[in-house]
């Protein structure tokens, strides 16, 4: 029978697997560098998309063409585009990570955006792009027949702390 | 139960529960490192110097005697290199390797299992300077001292990594770590830290040498005994046990196949991204067995599936392989940097015991069972309800338990049975596969935007 001390075990992945959700209109939500960033499709036209971010802590808002055009719809409140990043970050990691690390206060039965307290900052645009570009890339390498044993450590299942 | 069958399960619980000699000794210096490790070895402090010595000690009149010790000073000195990390990986590796061969040794025995002869291996190559860099970083620092910082560093080593096949492996190892580590940062507010599992790939990662491992040709019939899945937010591997038939010859064999996928393509979705191999997904869901003809297979055992040299065969039940074939079939060698105990993996057929919650009762010896996964059918309840289980034998935290890979239970008076790799075409059960269609769409989102961007 096992001891099922956690400092102790090799096998126990760390990492719980995200929500799955539809992808078509936010494609991809991540945590870095201080800031939730995101890639949000342009209503109107496939080929453009917006880059979006929010800073943890200050709140500093951004909102951008891939094009590095600033985004029209962003002014003293979130536009549409930074409206999808947050729900769909809530979707993907959950709203209590997503408000640890944005330093959101959920009021009693408000939601993630009624906790922001805006301001407008410059995001990294350029960065995030081709932070989206690195994450799809990951789609096109081939499927890799060698043994790759480094997988023993992670199996699939739910996360045990 | 027949009784031969009760005897041997009375011999597989006492090599359960019985504990190899040396084996506590060697996990408590372990455990020493792993320690120093959570600290830093930047600014150790007089615990952490005394578990070094002592594992220095150990090694007293072999060849890592001198290396170790140097190591030891030198950290004790407030200097940290590359040469004396690798020397402090290397006897956490021969300890947990002894480990891992005192347990394989004593389960073998127990399983009547024999196993081929070892092949020795010469290494061409290690981690590339970038990534040498930030697991020096990282053991200087320690795990309690892991920012957003040094946390993202690793990543950023992974593109490069990428576009060298041989470095796959160690890009798949890289990518898992980090992104356990961003998850934590800064690991300083974590009430605890998995010392030995982040040990376990930072050493790993230290020592992953890339080695040419002798591959021939191999026919025969393939059967199937269950397929073990792995995942992390960059990574979905299917490993398939079985039994390879050539001639009179049995012999356990395995096959892995390994796509790159990004965090939000997960559940049953996973199977599409293995869809150019249509041999040996049909094989694990309709239960087929595969005929082989000049299937590479490297000397430890894995196959380099070619699903060009594979061909389907009849209809094989699993359980039917396991009773009549496991038996004598003799194992593979276990290659010299995978002995580990976390690396035992070992099919078993379980049969004649007790559930309980979460657990199986040999009568004798309990297992806990491990967590199963979503792109396969199996639930803790089919488990709680199962009277024969295909699975994998594993040590961890000290104790063994089993992976089931396949279970028949009776459910409401009625028999069923579930294997891990039914949904490798698509999950069979409507409510899953409902879930499945509007998560999978995520897979053609994901490439259709790939195609736009990256090939234009
Ligand atoms: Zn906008």
């Amino acid at each position: 029978m096992q001891q099922t001390d956690p400092v102790r075990r090799s096998t126990a992945p760390q990492v719980p697997p995200v929500h799955p959700r539809k992808l078509n209109k936010v494609p991809f939500v991540e945590f870095s560098d201080g800031r939730l960033q995101g890639v949000v499709s342009s209503g109107s036209d496939v080929t453009r998309v917006y880059v979006s971010s929010i800073s943890a802590g200050d709140h500093g808002l951004d909102c951008s063409t891939n094009n590095n055009r600033p985004c029209g719809g962003l002014g003293a409140s979130p536009c549409k585009h930074i409206q999808s990043l947050l729900a769909e970050a809530e979707n993907q990691f959950g709203s209590a990570r997503v408000a640890r690390y944005l330093g959101i206060e959920v009021a009693e039965g408000g939601g993630l955006l009624g906790g922001l307290h805006p301001v407008r900052a410059k995001g990294q645009a350029a960065e995030v792009f081709s932070s989206f570009l690195r994450h799809l890339a990951y789609l096109e390498l081939p499927v890799s027949v060698e043994p790759l044993s480094e997988m023993q450590w992670f199996p699939a299942g739910p996360v045990q702390l | 139960m027949v009784p031969g069958r009760a005897g041997a399960a009375v011999i597989l619980a006492d090599a359960l529960n019985r504990v190899p000699e040396g084996l506590t000794e060697a996990m408590a210096l372990v455990d020493g490192l792993d320690d120093a490790l959570v600290h830093g070895l930047g600014r150790p402090d007089e615990s952490h110097l005394s578990a070094l010595a002592n594992l220095a000690a150990v090694f007293a009149g072999s060849p890592l005697a001198e290396p170790v010790n140097e190591a030891v000073g030198k950290i004790e000195a407030g200097s940290v290199t590359d040469e004396h990390l690798l020397a402090l990986a290397g006897a956490r590796c021969a300890l947990l390797g002894a480990a891992h061969d005192a347990l394989l040794a004593g389960l073998d025995q127990a399983l009547s299992r024999t196993r081929s002869e070892l092949v020795a291996l010469a290494p061409r190559r290690s981690a590339p300077a970038g990534v040498r860099s930030w697991l020096r970083e990282l053991a200087i620092t320690g795990w309690r001292g892991v920012d957003h910082e040094i946390a993202a560093a690793g990543a950023r080593a992974v593109p490069g990594l990428l576009e060298d096949p041989q470095y796959r492996r160690l890009a798949v190892l890289v990518d898992g770590l980090a992104a356990e580590l961003r998850a934590a940062a800064p690991v300083a507010t974590q009430p605890q830290v998995p010392a030995r599992r982040w040990a376990d790939l930072w050493a790993r990662a230290l020592l992953t040498a890339q080695a040419d491992v002798p591959v021939s040709p191999v026919n025969g019939r393939f059967l199937i005994l269950g397929a073990d899945l792995r995942e992390h937010p960059t990574a979905f591997q299917v490993q398939v046990h079985g039994l390879l038939e050539s001639g009179a010859e049995v012999r356990l064999a395995r096959t892995s196949l390994t796509a790159a996928k990004v965090d939000t393509i997960t559940g049953a979705s996973v199977w599409r991204l293995l869809e150019d191999f249509p041999v040996l997904l049909t094989a694990l869901a309709k239960h087929q067995s595969v005929e082989l003809t000049g299937m590479p297979q490297t000397a430890f055992g894995d196959l380099l599936w070619d699903d060009s040299r594979a061909v389907a065969g009849e209809v094989t039940d699993p359980f039917a392989t396991a009773r009549v074939r496991l038996g004598g079939a003799v194992a593979a060698s276990v290659a010299p940097l995978e002995r580990h105990p976390a690396a035992i993996l070992e099919p078993v057929l379980l049969e004649g015991y007790q559930t309980g919650e979460g657990r199986i009762d040999l009568g004798g010896a309990v297992l806990d069972v491990d967590p199963l996964p979503a792109a396969g059918p199996i639930t803790p309840a089919m488990v709680a309800a199962s009277s024969a289980c295909i699975g994998l034998l594993r040590h961890d935290t000290g104790g063994w338990s089993v992976r089931p890979l396949a279970v028949q239970a009776l459910v409401r008076k009625k028999p069923v049975e579930a294997h891990t790799g039914d949904w490798a075409l698509g999950p069979t059960e409507p409510k899953a596969a409902k879930a499945e269609a509007l998560a999978g769409a995520a897979v053609e989102v994901l490439r259709e935007r790939a195609g736009r961007l990256l090939r234009k």
